[in-house]
């Protein structure tokens, strides 16, 4: 097993490669603006360094989000062609499990919390470093800050609220290479890992127009 | 190889994602998945709805352009892709995909213009392009006069709009009329059953001190409204055909216009009109009269190809390989506001391909 795994849904454009074992190459960057360019140099970074090619990986794996959108689908959308272009399969993981592994907690429950911008953040409560409690959400921090009350939390979303995430600690941002660990344990498990489709959580700003504005002065 | 390399283009500059292949300057493929009907509704491109779909409807679209001119990934000698300009959001789809799939396969990548690409599509129908080309590029983001030496490497900026795009002006009228969106294609069927003379509309920048080659259509479509409301107001019924036909007229009057006397001006024989609204009937039979009147041969692709594709990147990638211009880096980045004058986006430094031969072992 060759796993090339990459995640472009928080500002980390992270990469790693993992043999079934171990993570064998990693790179990490964190710019939240420069994902489109930063992303194939550190593939091919990352591939030379374990003094591979790209052709003899078997497998995608890509983080799903939830993140930005447009930072989102440069993960994604590499992760597909690459797919289409090798004949191997594409593998999603959702990016906030992804930290949740990081994190390696054992014993919850915890939250994992990113920037969501706009003043929101998308986060999910975990059980361990290996399980889900919720589905990924999106919401302002102090609208659910019932609900994670007293619990520890990691990433950028909690650190940037202290108020609602007042415990809130390391790892800031997702790596791939976390990324990859986590998938290789699934599908060795034999666990079937979900499709690589993002999950943006928000429907597109878009507003249908009332009418056209009149020209004529009254 | 270099004389008619086999290049694959990507296009995702707004709502249309196409692949196209092209063998030199010859069309093997012409793949475009549309997101126009999501964006009816609200009455133009929606930035975030064409990204959506561009990365829904990549991997099905390359899959069909491969199919449909039967020739497997392996045998290309390039990858090319819009770089800009365009929605900085979907552009970004488009250069991911290329990339990777540049990567993946080995070959060298090409971040092209767009505008560029609009020009030299034509050569997919008519063969090379004459050199110099005067080019009319209209469509719903652009409407600009270019003087083109050399497509890879030489494009000249004579004028363009000073506000709405052209197609713009189409859309807009045709939502005054409630005709629904797009506007040009439905503008263009009343037209046909209206009198052009019918309504005198104001033609932009004709006047003895305007700019000579750039172009105005935001107090045509004020005329316009105006009218229409004042029918509206008088309780009049309004000649939806007779307001379609003779606003197209003023539209097309003054872009044939300014383009002709730009050739007679510059000495230029040729005349290549391209971009969506290059589409219009009533464009493509004026143009026609007029270069015939002037002696310049027009050259205007079918619509298929007028309206944004891949097939149109793809063949200025063609080019760009035949002429052995620089291919672009692995960092290549999407332009939303790539100047007009840079046909395409070369890479820093050394070679990309001959990096990834020594990096990843590809040779
Ligand atoms: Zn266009």
């Amino acid at each position: 097993m060759l796993l090339l795994a990459l995640d472009t849904a928080t500002p980390a454009v992270t990469v790693a490669l993992h043999d079934g074992t171990d993570v064998i190459a990693s790179s990490t960057q964190v710019d939240a603006r420069r994902h489109g360019e930063l992303l194939l140099p550190a593939v091919d970074r990352v591939l030379a360094e374990a003094g591979l090619r790209l052709d003899a990986v078997t497998g995608i794996v890509v983080g799903i989000g939830p993140g930005p959108y447009t930072g989102l689908r440069v993960g994604l959308m590499t992760a597909d062609t690459f797919g289409l272009a090798l004949g191997v399969p594409v593998h999603g993981v959702c990016t906030l499990d992804g930290l949740a592994y990081a994190a390696d907690i054992e014993k919850g429950p915890f939250v994992v919390a990113t920037d969501a911008r706009r003043k929101e953040v998308y986060w999910a409560t975990y059980a361990d470093s290996h399980t889900r409690l919720t589905d990924p959400a999106v919401d302002r921090p102090a609208d659910i800050a019932e609900r994670v009350a007293g619990l520890p939390a990691v990433g950028a979303g909690a650190l940037l609220y202290p108020d609602t995430f007042p415990s809130a600690h390391e790892p800031e941002h997702v790596s791939a290479a976390a990324l990859a660990s986590l998938a290789a344990g699934k599908l060795a498990a034999g666990e079937e890992l979900p499709a690589p489709r993002p999950l943006y959580l928000r429907r597109p700003d878009a507003q249908v127009p009332r009418n056209y504005k009149v020209v004529t002065p009254k | 190889m270099a004389d008619e390399p086999l290049v694959l283009g990507i296009e995702t500059s707004c709502d249309e994602t196409g692949v196209g292949i092209v063998r030199g300057t010859t069309l093997l493929a012409d793949a475009v998945a549309s997101s126009v009907d999501e964006h009816a509704r609200f009455g133009g491109v929606v930035p975030e709805v064409a990204s959506r779909a561009h990365l829904e409807a990549m991997v099905p679209t390359i899959d069909r352009a491969l199919k449909q001119a039967g020739v497997s990934a392996r045998d290309l000698d390039g990858v090319a892709v819009t770089a800009g300009p365009g929605l900085a959001g979907a552009l970004l789809v488009g250069v991911s995909a290329a990339k990777a799939y540049a990567y993946a396969l080995g070959k060298p990548l090409y971040g092209v213009n767009h505008l560029a690409s609009h020009i030299c599509v034509d050569q997919l129908e008519h063969g090379p392009l004459p050199e110099p080309t005067m080019a009319l590029l209209v469509s719903g983001g652009h409407s600009s006069l270019l003087l083109s030496s050399d497509i890879t490497s030489d494009v000249r900026p004579l004028g363009s709009t000073i506000d709405d795009a052209a197609g713009e002006a189409f859309d807009k009228i045709a939502r005054v009329l409630d005709l629904g969106f797009p506007g040009g294609p439905v503008i263009d069927r009343y037209a046909r059953e209206g009198d052009p003379a019918a309504i005198a509309f104001p033609r932009g920048l004709t006047g003895p001190r305007d700019p000579l080659y750039d172009f105005s259509f935001s107090g045509l479509k004020t005329a316009v409204a105006r009218w229409i409301e004042a029918k509206r107001a008088a309780g009049e019924e309004v000649p939806v055909r007779d307001v379609a036909a003779s606003f197209q007229e003023a539209v097309v009057d003054v872009l044939t216009r300014k383009a002709v006397r730009a050739c007679k001006d510059e000495g230029v024989d040729h005349l290549m009109i391209g971009g969506g609204v290059a589409a219009n009937s009533r464009l493509r039979a004026l143009a026609q009269e007029r270069c015939e009147a002037s002696g310049i041969r027009l050259r205007v692709p079918r619509p298929k190809l007028c309206t944004d594709n891949g097939a149109m990147v793809a063949a200025l990638g063609a080019e760009m390989v035949a002429r052995g211009r620089a291919a672009s880096s692995w960092d290549l980045s999407a332009d939303s506001s790539l100047p007009v004058t840079d046909p395409h986006v070369p890479g820093h430094g050394h070679d990309h391909v001959h990096e990834a031969g020594a990096g990843n072992l590809y040779s």
